[in-house]
Parts: C-alpha cells; sequence; structure tokens
C-alpha cells in the first residue's frame, strides 16, 4: 500500500530560496517522487507561520496524506512545531519527518545549482524515511517532587528558596561546609555598593530554617542514577566530627584551638583560619568543621582542645562518612566558578610581588571581617598605599588564557576603585581595554568614578615590575603599560597593584558534567540547551544549570537564572508527568538467542536478561533511545523506533536517488 | 575538457554532537562543498556497519561518521562502541579492496562547526584524489538478504 505523502518545503524569506530553487524542488518532489507517493508538493515563503502549517493542516484533511515531509529549517528548531501541526489535522505527529535544507544546504554552499540537487535529494531522502514512519506515542513518566540543586552559592540559594516556597521538597548540596559561595567573600556588590554579606545572609538564614529544604553541607554527589522524573542521587557526607544536633554554634572550639593554618579557600591565601572552623563568622549551617589533615589529634593523636572545652559535648573524632541516596525528579546545577589564578602570567607578579593582589584577595582586604577588618593595606598589614593601580581583563579577552571577556571584572575594577580612594586617598589608576558597563545603573557608575577622579589609562599592561628605570620608581611597584589614547608607552609608579582576574569554570567541572549526563563547552562551561532562547536548560532532561556555571555573569543575572530554573522545575512538578519521546529499543522475544551482548552495552542498565526464557528485555522507562544495542545484535533481535534499520537504510537509497525511474534524475 | 569527478559523501550524525556541529556551521555560514548528504542518528553508537556497505554499494564514494568526542557521549559511553566497530570495519573494507581513505571517523562536539566544515572540505578533497569507487555489483549488492522466519527454540 502506498502511502499519500505531502512535501512541504520552506524559503525561510531568503534564507533558503536565495540559494534553492524551492520552487523547482517543489516541481521535482512532485513529479520524480510521485511514483513513491507523493500526491502533493508546495513551497511556501515560510512554512513555520501559521499559514505554513494551515497548509499542511488543510492538505493532510482534504488530501488524506497519511505522511508529511518538511523541508526547511534545523529539525532542532522546529520538529515541535510541524509535528504540532500534524496532530492538529488528525496525523499521529511521529508521521512527519523533517530535513534541513537550511543550516546543512542553503547556509553551507554556495552554488546554487549544487544545492539546488543536494536539496532533491535531501528531499527524496526524506520520502523514502518516512515511508516506514510508525505512529507513536510519547512515553508518560511521572515526577518526583523532590529537587537537588547542586551548588550553595546565590543562584543555587535563589532556586532553593523559590522551589521550597512553592511547597515541594528541596536538597541542597555543597561541598564547602557552609553555604553562600563567592558571594560571602565579597566585600560591597556594584553598583549599589550594598554590603555583599547584608544582603546574603537573610537569604542564607532563610534557606537554613526553612521546613522544605534539606541542606547537605560539607557534601558532595558521588552517584547519578535514573532519568528525567526519577533520578537516584548518590551524596557523600564528609565527617565534619562535629555532632550537628548538640552543637548550638557557640563557636568557643574555634576560639580555643591552638592551631592556625592559612585559610586558602575563604581568605583567598591571605588570612589564617583554625584547625576547627567556620569559613565565615555568618556560616549556614553554624556547626563549624574539623581540617583532619591538619588537626593535631589526627596528626599526633594530641590536643583535643576543642573537645575539652565544647559545653554540650559536640566534638565526635569517631564520626565517620555517610553515603546518603535521595530520589529526586529535577536537578539543578549551581557549581559556580574558579577565579583565574593570575600567576600564570608570570610578568604581572602575583606570587613574587608581595605588592600585588588578585581580585578575591583584595576583597577580603576591603571586607570587615578580613584579616585587616577592612583597612585597605600593602601585605606588610601596616602601610597604607598612595598609589593603586587596578588592572583589568587579567587572563580574559586573552587567546594565550581564556578568549572570552569575564563580563563582571570592569564593574569589579570601578567598584575596588571607589574604595580604594574611599578609604585610602591614594591616586587611583584603572588600566583597562573596553569599560563594559551594561546594566542598571552600571554606566551611572563609571560616570561617578570619572568625577571621583579616578585615572583611566586605555590599554593592556606589558608588565608590572620592581625593577626601576628613574629615581622616582625607587622601592614602588612599576606598571609598564601604552596608553593608546596618547600613544606612548608608559611607566606609572605605584605602591599596589590590584588584578582583576577573570572567571573560569571549575576545576572539575567536567568531571561534574559527566556525572549529571551533560556536556562543557570548548571553554568549560556548562552547555545551555539554547544559548539564546533557554540558557537554563541542558539537552539532558530533568538537568537545569543556573548563575556563572553556565557562563561568567553578575550577581542580578545569576540569580533570575536560579530562579528560571527553579520556575522550570516548579513547572514540571506541577505537571505531574513528562512527555519522553519514544525513541527506544525493544527485543522481538522470537529473534532473540539470549547471546546477552545487548546487556553490556547499555549505560543506563535498561537491558534485562530472563534466565528463565533466556532471552533480554528492554525497560522502555530506563531506554534512552541511542540505539547501541539495536547495531549490536548479531541476530537482529533489536529494533529502533524512529531510527530503525528500514528508517536509515531508505533514507540512504533516497539521499542517493536510487528509489527514482532511471529516466527522471 | 574532461568533467570534474563529483564524489558522493554519505555522513551519519549523531543528533547531540555532530548533528548539530553542522547545524552550526549553517549558523555561522561556514562553506563545504555539497558532496556530503548527512543522515542523522541519535547516536554514533547506533551505527550499524551494515549501513556503511550498504552507503558505498548503494554508490557513495567515500563515508564519514560523526559523533560526540570520548568521553562527551550524550548517552555517556556508546561513542566508544562506535570507534571499536569503526576499527574493525576498516580493516575489514581493506581486505575488501576499498581505500582506507574512503571511510572516515571524525569526532565533532556542538561547539564545533567550524572543524566539522574543514574535515569535510578535506575529506571530499582526498576521495576526489581516490576517485569513484565504481562498487563491482553496485544494485545486486545493495539489497541485503530477507531477514528468516523466527526459528523454534528448542526446549
Amino acid at each position: 500500500m502506498t502511502e499519500k505523502i505531502g512535501v512541504y518545503i520552506c524559503h525561510c524569506g531568503s534564507n533558503i530560496a536565495g540559494t534553492v530553487d524551492c520552487p523547482e524542488v517543489s516541481r521535482w518532489a512532485a513529479e520524480a517522487l510521485k511514483a513513491r507517493g507523493v500526491v502533493v508538493a508546495r513551497d511556501y515563503k515560510f512554512m513555520c507561520s501559521s499559514l505554513g502549517q494551515e497548509l499542511i493542516e488543510k492538505d493532510i484533511k482534504e488530501l488524506g496524506l497519511t505522511r508529511v515531509v518538511v523541508g526547511a529549517c534545523s529539525p532542532h528548531l522546529h520538529e515541535p512545531t510541524f509535528r504540532g501541526a500534524c496532530g492538529r489535522a488528525g496525523l499521529n505527529p511521529y508521521l512527519c519527518e523533517m530535513v534541513s535544507l537550511r543550516e546543512q544546504v542553503s547556509w553551507v554552499h554556495t552554488d546554487k545549482a549544487a544545492a539546488t540537487a543536494k536539496a532533491k535529494a535531501v528531499v527524496s531522502g526524506g520520502v523514502e524515511r518516512v515511508i516506514h514512519h510508525e505512529p507513536l506515542e510519547s512515553l508518560r513518566v511521572p515526577i518526583h517532587p523532590a529537587t537537588l540543586i547542586v551548588g550553595g552559592g546565590i543562584a543555587g540559594i535563589q532556586a532553593a528558596l523559590e522551589i521550597a516556597d512553592s511547597g515541594t521538597p528541596v536538597y541542597l548540596v555543597e561541598r564547602e561546609p557552609s553555604i553562600g559561595g563567592h558571594m560571602a567573600q565579597f566585600d560591597k556588590t556594584f553598583p549599589t555598593l550594598d554590603c555583599s554579606a547584608c544582603i546574603l545572609t537573610p537569604k542564607m538564614v532563610t534557606v537554613g530554617a526553612h521546613p522544605n529544604i534539606t541542606m547537605l553541607t560539607y557534601a558532595e554527589v558521588t552517584n547519578v542514577d535514573g532519568f528525567v522524573g526519577n533520578f537516584a542521587v548518590t551524596i557523600r557526607q564528609k565527617p565534619r566530627y562535629v555532632k550537628a544536633d548538640l552543637c548550638n554554634g557557640c563557636a568557643v572550639c574555634e576560639e580555643k584551638c591552638p592551631k592556625k593554618v592559612v585559610d586558602e579557600v575563604f581568605e583567598a591565601g591571605l588570612g589564617y583560619r583554625k584547625v576547627i572552623y567556620r569559613p565565615f563568622a555568618q556560616a549556614v549551617p553554624k556547626y563549624p568543621v574539623i581540617d583532619r589533615e591538619n588537626c593535631t589529634f589526627f596528626l599526633k593523636g594530641t590536643c583535643k582542645a576543642c573537645e575539652k572545652f565544647c559545653p554540650t559535648g559536640a566534638i565526635d573524632f569517631e564520626q565517620k562518612e555517610e553515603i546518603i541516596t535521595i530520589q529526586v525528579g529535577n536537578i539543578i546545577l549551581a557549581t559556580g566558578f574558579d577565579l583565574f589564578d593570575a600567576r600564570r602570567i608570570p610578568q604581572f607578579g602575583l606570587g613574587r610581588l608581595p605588592n600585588v593582589f588578585s581580585s578575591l584577595e583584595f576583597e577580603r582586604l576591603c571586607n570587615a571581617a578580613g584579616p585587616t577588618n577592612g583597612r585597605v593595606v600593602m601585605r606588610d598589614g601596616v602601610t597604607t598605599p598612595r598609589a593603586v593601580g587596578i588592572v583589568h581583563c587579567v587572563g580574559s579577552r586573552d587567546k594565550h588564557y581564556n578568549n572570552y571577556c569575564s563580563s563582571i571584572c570592569c564593574m569589579q575594577s570601578l567598584k575596588f576603585a571607589h574604595l580604594v580612594e574611599e578609604r585610602t586617598g591614594a591616586t587611583v589608576y584603572n588600566f583597562y581595554i573596553d569599560m563594559r558597563t551594561p546594566a542598571k545603573g552600571y554606566d551611572e557608575f563609571y560616570q561617578r568614578l570619572l568625577e571621583e577622579g579616578v585615572i583611566f589609562i586605555r590599554g593592556r599592561v606589558a608588565e608590572v615590575t620592581d625593577v626601576p628605570q628613574r629615581p622616582e620608581e625607587e622601592g614602588r611597584l612599576v606598571v609598564q603599560v601604552e596608553d593608546t589614547l596618547i600613544g606612548q608607552q608608559r611607566r606609572i609608579p605605584l605602591d599596589m597593584v590590584i588584578l582583576s582576574a577573570g572567571l573560569e569554570p571549575r576545576h572539575d567541572a567536567k568531571q561534574v558534567a559527566k556525572m549529571f549526563g551533560i556536556s562543557c563547552s570548548a571553554d568549560g562551561w556548562y552547555i545551555e540547551k539554547h544559548p539564546k532562547l533557554d540558557p537554563i536548560a541542558t539537552m539532558t532532561e530533568g538537568i537545569y544549570i543556573a548563575g556563572v556555571a553556565q557562563g561568567p555573569k553578575d550577581i542580578p543575572a545569576s540569580v533570575a537564572q536560579g530562579a528560571a530554573a527553579a520556575a522550570r522545575v516548579m513547572g514540571r512538578i506541577q505537571q505531574k508527568e513528562i512527555a519522553l519521546e519514544p525513541v527506544r529499543a525493544s527485543i522481538d522475544e522470537t529473534r532473540c538467542s539470549g547471546c546477552r551482548i545487548c546487556n553490556n552495552m547499555c549505560p543506563f542498565n535498561a537491558i534485562l536478561y530472563h534466565a528463565d526464557k533466556a532471552v533480554s528485555e528492554v525497560n522502555p522507562a530506563l531506554c534512552q533511545g541511542c540505539g547501541t544495542c539495536v547495531a549490536a545484535c548479531p541476530a537482529g533481535a533489536i529494533s529502533g523506533t524512529v531510527f530503525s534499520d528500514q528508517q536509515v537504510l531508505s533514507q540512504l537509497e533516497g539521499l542517493l536517488l536510487r528509489n527514482l525511474q532511471p529516466a527522471t534524475v | 575538457m574532461t568533467e570534474v569527478f563529483e564524489p558522493v559523501i554519505i555522513g551519519f550524525t549523531c543528533n547531540w554532537c555532530s548533528y548539530r556541529a553542522a547545524d552550526l556551521a549553517g549558523i555561522g555560514r561556514m562553506k563545504y562543498p555539497p558532496n556530503i548528504r548527512l543522515i542523522r542518528l541519535m547516536c554514533s553508537g547506533r551505527l550499524d556497519p551494515t549501513f556503511v556497505l550498504k552507503a558505498l554499494a548503494s554508490g557513495a564514494d567515500g563515508v564519514m561518521i560523526s559523533g560526540c568526542h570520548p568521553g562527551e557521549c550524550h548517552y555517556l559511553e556508546q561513542n566508544y562502541k562506535a570507534m571499536r566497530r569503526y576499527h574493525l570495519l576498516k580493516r575489514m573494507l581493506t581486505q575488501m579492496g576499498v581505500e582506507p581513505g574512503r571511510v572516515k571517523l571524525v569526532w565533532a562536539s556542538a561547539a564545533e562547526g567550524a572543524r566539522l566544515a574543514s574535515e569535510i572540505t578535506k575529506m571530499v578533497e582526498e576521495v576526489r584524489a581516490l576517485g569513484p569507487l565504481n562498487w563491482p555489483t553496485a544494485g545486486a549488492a545493495a539489497a541485503l538478504p530477507e531477514k528468516p522466519a523466527a526459528l523454534e527454540v528448542p526446549a
């Protein structure tokens, strides 16, 4: 029985029609593919428009079409659109096939004749394939109402609060002992110069007290199984050596601990912490953590000062790590960033010249709770600088390090300039390339700094050195820079240099991505489903991303993305189930010989073996439809929907135009 | 004047990475020769080596197989299976007298549109230099044998 196939060629304005002769392709399809079942072929300016879709719907109803082929843009854009049109007209949506004539033909080829010929072949392939399509129904799977959020920075906190407020449970996993992320390290935030901790800590406290949020701090995800609506996540709760149910947060243990170590994490290496510590005073949760690697008891068996002084007996040196498994329906990854290590640029002197500071070090210097109680002083902890230089774009916009712009460093550098002036009265120089101040209040902030007398020098800093060339440079740092606006090299003597280092993906972002089944881009940020229209979803259903983990951005944008991811998750939870693409494999028992080659092929453990019948079976709920088992089965017992052998091989025939009567090529 | 030989190459791409890389090449208006025609699979692991043989037997002069980079497969590890099949297939093809340059495996992530475009351009020229395949029994070999009816498994 021949199918009745409708072929629709989109012009996409001039995007396709400018290179491919669309009316010709349509005419050819109606004629050359008539024997294959094409009963109508049309071309239209914009098939995705409502008028375009109505053409398809009308033909289905009036001509009784049983198959539809649309030649247009990429199926990743409009496959749902055309499937929807078919569905509305009463044709099963999976009996529609879309072929790309734009991204893969008109936009990549210049020879019009060759492009038109290829377009015909591509349409022919689509027609041959669609003949073998079967009507399918989406799989509906239930959504577990709990949500996992990985990362307790501002994006994760925002997402957690929004979802928890809507009434469903949230697990917030954070690898540091406290939530808060990088925002807790900052002093003031641009452009309002709000105190960072003052705006962050109320949210942190709300998270800590929220009845719907289970915080798992000092914990890490180690394994993820399952699929959207139904994830089983294994979490390793590292031992704090403090019993949370007994600890009252009095911090006497921290006070009495005799050993100090450099705090490389929260204080950015600029200050110290005790071995039993909370990362900062407003830590949520308030329970401290013993740094086992540096603890005198764990190293030598002595001390135990914390245990002696603890009023509630909360110290427990015997505490073991715990492995927890949770069931969730959706996961949001808000794992943040690492700062670019400016020591990779030796000519800037970080780590070698004492009065060169990284941006995070400077934040801690400015912070009232930091190692200098907020006094802006040089590395000796005493001297106030008289001249300070701030270098923009350190490690960013640089093909030797990271080619991208880190988005926040211009505003951060302006903020630093203001804080230095305000606290020291020093002369401040900002060495910039461009001034990137796009959001609300940002450019006004820049204008304010111009009025405050900060000196802006446009040029890339060549080096920061302590080798003097002139008497006024003795004993000081010198920044050598090309001042491009006056076209001259300048050497500026300074007391302190701050490097606005760029943002980088976390050092383990790739491993984390792999664990959750998503990917990272070439720069290392998590890849979003669509960079313009869907920045918080990923290619993996049920896994969402938010905050700087998706790409450099400021706090308002991180908050917005956290809220956006939360909204998406809440939508799914509210729907209670989700429709999955019915791309699945299934095993014909009568052909299966029980060789079990397929069982180990499946990374989702979706293929079970029935020992009693000596056959294998695919679990459609776990099967993700990759088709590897279909290709592997030596007996050809496994078939895959939507990408069956017959469909692929027929498409091949069509692409090579072997389906035509000899005379009509 | 002799006509320039225009090879026909069939490209098998995976839905998540390489097909999106081809889309990205289009969005970036990167140009490559029209000699390649792409078939979308969900995963490079879906590629049955029979598809490659059928393509060559049906008139293609070359086949490009493309998928996510090892370690980045959307389905976790299926591209490793594609890689294993590819190496065995290449050996078999060489024994059958098909030049190894006709079948190529190229990993391309969704961000590598430019790279895919340049790999395609390179392969078209390489296959052009090899000349037409002229699979000897094209047509007869193209039809796969009918699958046998199910056999009773003795108890």
